[in-house]
């Protein structure tokens, strides 16, 4: 993305922000609460268009997309909710077949397609159950089957270890790396968690106040001196608001 | 702002609110239209929301329709005592069931009914992102909750009306032989005397209209919710308040173009 900017009203979110990833990387978004982490990864699949800058998947222009080529591409990259956004009505086999449903899939193959990215998530056995009856670890785990059900290229987590208990939080890293490793897929995976951004991430961004503060690998970022960052990473908030100040 | 200007200022407001809302609203069905292309998603979900609107709000509507029509014959014979003959109750009833109390009374009823659940079920589904979800998986969230919700309403709307109006003709005729001292042959005399084939045509053509407005609205509120819960709460109420207020202005509508 390119010199984005986003404002609800009067209340800037992203003012100018250049962002790209690589093939194959996993790239982690860091940042404040409010920072605009997740307003820049719908910015990506267009559920959020920006007010000004461009959004380049595979080299199109997200925003000049008609209707049929922009759900074309929303089928080349999964998304995991930071809730999981799974469909309450439906169990977890339907839940994880609508994206292979929409593009007709023959049905036998779309059984043993569900029941793989379940196994790949750990959730196999699971698939007659509704989200209601799961656990906020569970529902992110067929969340994240979903979002790769079709094989995407790119694979989009927003937030996707928020109110974990720390070794579910490992857990669901753990997928990230797989889900990397298996599927050759490149990744965003937006956070506030600094163990998790270390443990994925190829790279880490800093969001701060509208922009890009930092962009590097783990040690790069463990290294810098910027206090912004450094109060951030270490959870010193001192260090943080004299910077800001 | 003084006193005298704010009151000005707020109707200003409220006019220039509606205007915006007319325009959201517009704009949303020119959505709905949009995706009507789309038959492939919303095909498939037709019957299961017929079933869900239609069949399912059938007892209720029946329930009404049944009370009404026993109502309307004892007022009738009421009104009529001693000035007008007995067999003009099955004209009242007939008349009044088939054109207006049929329709909007099941209109009302399926208001909050079915405006409310359809407000609340895709408000919940907006604030949960599961809208958002349907739109990463390359669903098209018009042809997917809108479309097949809208056109369940408009084919559904008039059956439901269709059986509610018999179902208050029989309950007036029931009520008529059993206490009102009037045979089957008065009743379905004074039925008959002003009936005319065109009125249930526009008793149907007004059920399709308010079936269309009722599931467009509640469509459109639970599509518009943000926040929490409470937003849910919010949208469910205007949906019913705004569709069953649509409901009446459509009914004077029909009164005016086709009667």
């Amino acid at each position: 993305m390119q010199d984005v900017h986003k404002a609800f009203g009067s209340r800037v979110i992203l003012d100018g922000v250049t962002l790209s990833a690589r093939d194959g990387e996993t790239l982690a978004v860091i940042g404040y609460s409010g920072a605009g982490k997740s307003v820049l990864l719908k910015s990506i699949v267009r559920l959020l268009v920006p007010d000004r800058g461009v959004v380049h998947v595979d080299g199109q222009d997200v925003s000049q997309l008609e209707r049929d080529e922009l759900y074309d591409m929303r089928r080349r990259v999964g998304y995991v909710f930071q809730f999981a956004a799974l469909f309450d009505s439906m169990n977890v086999f339907d839940n994880v077949a609508m994206g292979l449903r929409r593009i007709r899939m023959p049905e036998a193959e779309l059984a043993e397609r569900v029941i793989e990215s379940l196994r790949l998530v750990e959730m196999n056995g699971f698939e007659d159950r509704l989200p209601a009856q799961l656990s906020g670890g569970q529902r992110k785990r067929v969340g994240l089957a979903r979002a790769i059900a079709t094989r995407p290229k790119y694979v989009l987590y927003d937030e996707p270890t928020t109110g974990l208990d720390p070794v579910t939080t490992a857990v669901i890293d753990g997928l990230i790396l797989k889900m990397s490793r298996e599927l050759g897929v490149t990744s965003v995976v937006v956070t506030h968690d600094m163990k998790s951004a270390y443990r994925v991430a190829d790279r880490i961004a800093m969001l701060y106040q509208g922009g890009i503060r930092f962009i590097g690998t783990p040690e790069e970022i463990q290294r810098s001196e910027d206090p912004v960052v450094h109060g951030f990473i270490e959870g010193l908030p001192e260090l943080a608001q004299e910077a800001a100040a | 702002m003084n006193a005298w200007t704010s009151p000005i200022a707020w109707v200003g407001r409220s006019a220039l609110d509606t205007a915006a809302g007319f325009g959201r609203f517009g704009s949303f069905m020119t959505g709905a239209a949009r995706a009507t292309r789309d038959a492939r998603t919303w095909g498939q979900l037709v019957v299961f929301h017929m079933a869900k609107l239609g069949v399912e709000s059938l007892p209720i509507a029946l329930f009404i329709a049944a009370f009404t029509g026993i109502v309307m014959a004892l007022q009738a014979s009421y009104t009529f005592t001693g000035a007008v003959p007995l067999y003009f109750v099955g004209v009242l009833v007939g008349k009044t069931i088939i054109l207006e109390l049929g329709p909007v009374l099941t209109g009302l009823a399926l208001a909050g009914r079915v405006g409310a659940n359809i407000a609340a079920e895709i408000g919940s589904m907006r604030v949960t992102e599961q809208i958002d979800a349907l739109e990463t998986l390359g669903y098209d969230p018009f042809a997917y909750l809108v479309v097949p919700r809208v056109i369940a309403g408009l084919l559904m709307f008039p059956i439901c009306v269709a059986f509610a109006n018999a179902i208050g003709v029989v309950g007036g005729w029931i009520t008529a032989i059993n206490l009102l001292e009037m045979s089957t042959p008065e009743f379905i005399r004074g039925l008959r005397l002003f009936f005319r084939p065109f009125d249930i045509q526009y008793s149907l053509i007004k059920a399709a209209s308010f079936g269309l407005a009722v599931t467009s609205i509640g469509c459109f509120y639970g599509f518009n919710t943000t926040g929490g819960a409470a937003a849910v709460g919010r949208s469910t109420t205007q949906a019913v308040v705004v569709s069953s207020m649509l409901i009446l202005v459509l009914d004077a509508f029909w009164a005016i173009v086709l009667l």
